[in-house]
């Protein structure tokens, strides 16, 4: 009935090419079909913020975009911030603020911060409790990923 | 929660989109940011065979500056680039006001004004200010398109004019009038949720007196209006007054989120906020 879909997509620096059915959400096709799990599925609706990836460098909801509709762009996921062994400079944030606790919505809290920290001033702690306000945690209450993000903010420099 | 399968066509024109509208009779949607589109499929509570992305089209995505004053919006301009557009800042402080309202970051990457305004949920920010700021909706359709009055395009929640085959492809606004102030204000229980209501206000002044009023009432009705109660009132000068209409004004649903009761009293209470922002801002 609905055909596949041929696309080419980059995700964190590696290209892709596959054949997806057009209903195969993003979130699906990176876990899925990649193995790259550290993107998580929560609510499937838009609300919790678990699945935000990067689209070409928009923080976008991976249940609320097509991978056909990745064709061409490039992805980034929370496997793109850094490795076990060598955090990235958010990721050691998040590590020395104690901000996750059972981590599900860590990997979405990180990558809308990537998106938060490069898009906007973040001057007050206000700030940032808004860019965050679309990412649900039901472990830390909140205080310490705000906490994090601020440190990685002030250590931004140049931009 | 996932999608029933459908069939995908990009479109990289208008002329591509609405002759994929017209090909399915009626049956296809059109796929723009997708923001309140993908989560309805995924409940399953909205189906079609055929989906139309819009998104590769060029040239609906810019915002131009009109010779009156006012800016003309692609259809694909996405809430993101509204929030940080100078032009609108300087033009339409309302509209800037009002976009940091809108969702939240993820979402504001990918909506769209063109998808806001065709999926008119009463209470979302775009409808509202397309009405406050006396928008013109242009459209492409196998009848050839039309430009449609914000304040004819909204019929009933999720419901506009636009017949099956019809793509909005730009808004225009028109500038406003000199000497005019704004206020903006919006009650929700988290933010970055669709208000449980929201008042949006333009006060024009000359030596001391309103000489144009426009009041408008979102998530209060089943689509944005205008509140003309309120605005007569603010007419003769008298905010308090105009605050209490406003409560007239409105014809609020219950829901989980509210009453009806409850949402006159924040009728009431935003609009005596908005006016005295607004005032205060016409006076300089």
């Amino acid at each position: 009935m609905t055909a596949k879909i041929s696309i080419a997509v980059s995700v964190n620096g590696e290209n892709h090419v596959a054949e997806v059915e057009p209903r195969l959400l993003l979130a699906d096709f990176l876990r899925e079909n990649l193995d790259l799990t550290g993107t998580h599925v929560g609510c499937e609706h838009g609300i919790c913020g678990a699945c935000t990836v990067l689209m070409n460098g928009d923080s976008v909801r991976s249940c609320l975009t097509f991978a056909v509709q990745a064709d061409g762009a490039e992805i980034e996921t929370v496997e793109s911030l850094g490795e076990i062994d060598a955090l990235g400079p958010l990721q050691q944030a998040f590590r020395e603020h104690h901000a996750l606790q059972c981590g599900f919505c860590t990997p979405g809290m990180l990558m809308t911060a990537t998106d938060m920290l490069r898009k906007y001033p973040l001057e007050t702690d206000d700030d940032i409790r808004d860019g965050l306000s679309g990412n649900i945690c039901r472990c830390t209450g909140y205080q310490n990923i705000v906490a994090a993000v601020r440190s990685a903010a002030d250590k931004r420099g140049g931009n | 929660m996932k999608p029933a399968p459908f069939e995908y066509v990009r479109a990289s024109t208008v002329d591509e989109a609405v002759a994929a509208l017209a090909a399915a009779g009626g049956e296809a949607k059109l796929l723009a940011g997708g923001q309140s589109l993908v989560p309805m499929l995924n409940f399953r509570v909205v189906d079609a065979p055929v989906f139309v992305d819009i998104n590769g089209i060029e040239g609906l995505g810019r915002i131009d500056e009109t010779a009156d004053g006012g800016l003309r919006v692609g259809a694909l301009v996405r809430h993101f680039a509204l929030e940080t557009s100078a032009a609108v800042k300087q033009r339409f402080p309302v509209l800037h006001e009002a976009m940091k309202h809108v969702a939240h970051l993820a979402i504001r990457n990918r909506g769209t004004i063109g998808g806001s305004l065709s999926h008119a949920d009463p209470a979302a920010e775009l409808p509202s200010m397309a009405v406050l700021l006396d928008a013109r909706i242009f459209t492409a359709s196998g009848a050839g398109g039309r430009e449609i009055a914000a304040r004819d395009f909204f019929v009933a929640p999720l419901t506009t004019v636009l017949e099956p085959d019809e793509m909005v492809v730009a808004v225009e606004l028109p500038g406003l009038p000199g000497g005019s102030g704004w206020g903006f204000a919006e009650f929700a229980q988290r933010r970055g949720d669709f208000a449980v209501a929201g008042v949006a206000a333009i006060a024009a002044m000359e030596d001391r007196s309103v000489t144009e009023a426009r009041i408008v009432l979102m998530g209060l009705h089943d689509t944005p209006v205008r509140a003309h109660k309120a605005e007569a009132a603010l007419l003769d000068g008298d905010i308090d007054a105009a605050a209490a209409a406003a409560r007239e004004d409105a014809e609020p649903m219950d829901d989980l989120h509210g009453s009806a009761g409850y949402r006159r009293h924040l009728a009431e209470v935003l609009t005596r906020r908005v006016l005295h922002d607004a005032i205060r801002r016409a006076q300089g």
